[in-house]
C-alpha cells in the first residue's frame, strides 16, 4: 500500500498536535507539510515538545502547501469557510475539524455563531464525522466536517436511547464539564493560572454551539431538542457528559443494557462501563487521556423514570484529532483502529 | 461428563453467559460484559442469580 500523503493546516495548535502525534505513528501516511504562520520556519517540537526527537519536521507557511491526498483543517472558526477554494483545491480530500461545515441549516448557524455563514453552498457536501452514527456514509465522503468535542459525548451516550424510541426527545438535559485544553492553546484574561487553577467555571449554562449539532443528529424518530449546559474543571484533558433522560415507557437496567449492546457491541471505541464495583464504576475521563474511547455507562433511578447516562472522552482525540484519524481510516479503506490503539495509563 | 455449552441470560444485564458440564451448583461466575457476580443457582436446568454483594466500600 502506498503512503498517502497528508498535510495539516494549523498545525501548532491543540488539535493540530494531536493530530500530528497521531500522524507520525500511522504506518500507512506520510505527513508532507504541516503549517503554522506564527512557528514558519521552526521545527514542529518546538509547539509540540513531546515530539522532540520524534520528528524533524518544520512549520511551512500557508502560502508554500503543495497538493496532497488527504488535507486536515485545524482552524479557528470561520477561517476554513472563508478560504474554502484555496484549500479545497490542494487536495481531493478534506477534513476539517473546526465547526464550519458541522451544520446543515444555515439559520441555526447564524443563531449559535453569530454570523451568516459565508459558504452556505457547501453545507451539504460534508459528512458529520461520528463514525459509529456515519460509518458508510464516510467510506464514500470526500468532505467530512469533524465533530464538536461536547457534541460527541454527548450524541454517543444518548444516541442509542433516542434511536430506540424509548425516551421523551425533548425533556433530555446535559451538563458537559470539560477541561481547558478545550479552549485551544491562545491565552485570554481568564486563563491566567491564578484565575482558571482550581475553578469550576459555568462557561455556558444555555446556549451552546453544540445544540445545534447534538439535536440534529438526536432527531432520529422525533425531533430532539436537548437542554445542555456546560462546564470547565480543573483538567486538561477530558469532556464527561452527565445527561438525564426521561423513559417514555417503562424499562428495567436490563433492557436499557441491550439497547446499548445493539447499539455499540461490535464498535471498536465505545465501551460500556457500568460496574458494581471495584474503584472505577462509571466513565473516568482520567483513564481516557491520550485514547480514542468513549465510555458510556448508565444508572435507572429506581424510584423515577429516570435514566443517568455518563459518556466521557478525551476532547482533543475523540472528541477532536481521534475521531478524524478515524474517519481517515474509514475513507481510506485502513483499519479502523490504525493509530490509534494506545489504551491509556493506569494509574495516572 | 459432558461438556456441552449452554447459553444463560445475565440477571443483571442480559449478556450471554456460557456454561458446561463442569460447572456446579453455588459456583460463582463473573459477567464479562456488566463485571457482576453470579452465583448458579441450579444446574438442571441452568439458572443464575446475582451474588450476595460484600459491604459497600467505596466513596465520593
Ligand atoms: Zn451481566
Amino acid at each position: 500500500m502506498s503512503d498517502v500523503r497528508v498535510a495539516i493546516v494549523g498545525g501548532s495548535g491543540y488539535t493540530g498536535g494531536e493530530l500530528v502525534r497521531l500522524l507520525l505513528f500511522h504506518p500507512h501516511v506520510q505527513i508532507t507539510q504541516i503549517t503554522s504562520e506564527r512557528f514558519a520556519g521552526k521545527l514542529v517540537a518546538k509547539a509540540h515538545p513531546n515530539l522532540r526527537g520524534v520528528t524533524k519536521l518544520k512549520f511551512t507557511s500557508v502560502a508554500q502547501l503543495d497538493a496532497c491526498d488527504v488535507l486536515f483543517l485545524c482552524l479557528p472558526h470561520g477561517e476554513a469557510a472563508k478560504n474554502w477554494d484555496r484549500y479545497a483545491g490542494l487536495a481531493p480530500r478534506v477534513i476539517d475539524l473546526s465547526a464550519d461545515f458541522r451544520l446543515r441549516d444555515e439559520a441555526a448557524y447564524r443563531f449559535y455563531y453569530h454570523n451568516n455563514h459565508p459558504r452556505p453552498d457547501l453545507l451539504a457536501d460534508f459528512v458529520y464525522g461520528i463514525p459509529e452514527l456515519h460509518r458508510e456514509a464516510l467510506r464514500d465522503a470526500r468532505r467530512v466536517a469533524c465533530a464538536g468535542c461536547n457534541a460527541t459525548a454527548t450524541i454517543l451516550g444518548l444516541f442509542p436511547l433516542y434511536r430506540a424510541g424509548v425516551v421523551l426527545p425533548q425533556n433530555t438535559v446535559v451538563e458537559v464539564k470539560v477541561g481547558s485544553s478545550e479552549a485551544g492553546n491562545r491565552a485570554n484574561e481568564g486563563s491566567h493560572h491564578p484565575e482558571r487553577a482550581g475553578c469550576l467555571r459555568s462557561f455556558s449554562p444555555t446556549g451552546h454551539r453544540h445544540v445545534a449539532e447534538i439535536n440534529r443528529e438526536l432527531s432520529v424518530a422525533d425531533k430532539a431538542s436537548v437542554h445542555f449546559s456546560a462546564t470547565a474543571i480543573d483538567m486538561v484533558r477530558g469532556a464527561m457528559a452527565t445527561s438525564h433522560v426521561f423513559l417514555n415507557q417503562s424499562l428495567t437496567e436490563k433492557d436499557i443494557w441491550k439497547i446499548y449492546r445493539d447499539a455499540y457491541g461490535n464498535e471498536p471505541f465505545v465501551r460500556i462501563v457500568k460496574e458494581r464495583d471495584g474503584l472505577y464504576r462509571f466513565p473516568e475521563p482520567k483513564l481516557l487521556a491520550g485514547t480514542n474511547y468513549c465510555d458510556v455507562g448508565f444508572e435507572k433511578d429506581p424510584s423515577s423514570d429516570r435514566v443517568v447516562v455518563i459518556s466521557a472522552i478525551d476532547n482533543l482525540m475523540k472528541g477532536s484529532a481521534g475521531q478524524a484519524v478515524q474517519a481517515l481510516n474509514i475513507m481510506m479503506g485502513f483499519e479502523e483502529t490504525t493509530a490509534l490503539a494506545f489504551p491509556g495509563l493506569h494509574p495516572v | 461428563m459432558t461438556t456441552t455449552v449452554t447459553v444463560v441470560e445475565c440477571v443483571v444485564c442480559g449478556a450471554d453467559v456460557e456454561l458446561d458440564g463442569t460447572t456446579l451448583q453455588g459456583e460463582l461466575i463473573d459477567c464479562d460484559d456488566c463485571g457482576c457476580e453470579l452465583e448458579v443457582a441450579s444446574v438442571a436446568p441452568f439458572t443464575l442469580r446475582e451474588a450476595p454483594q460484600e459491604a459497600e466500600d467505596w466513596g465520593q
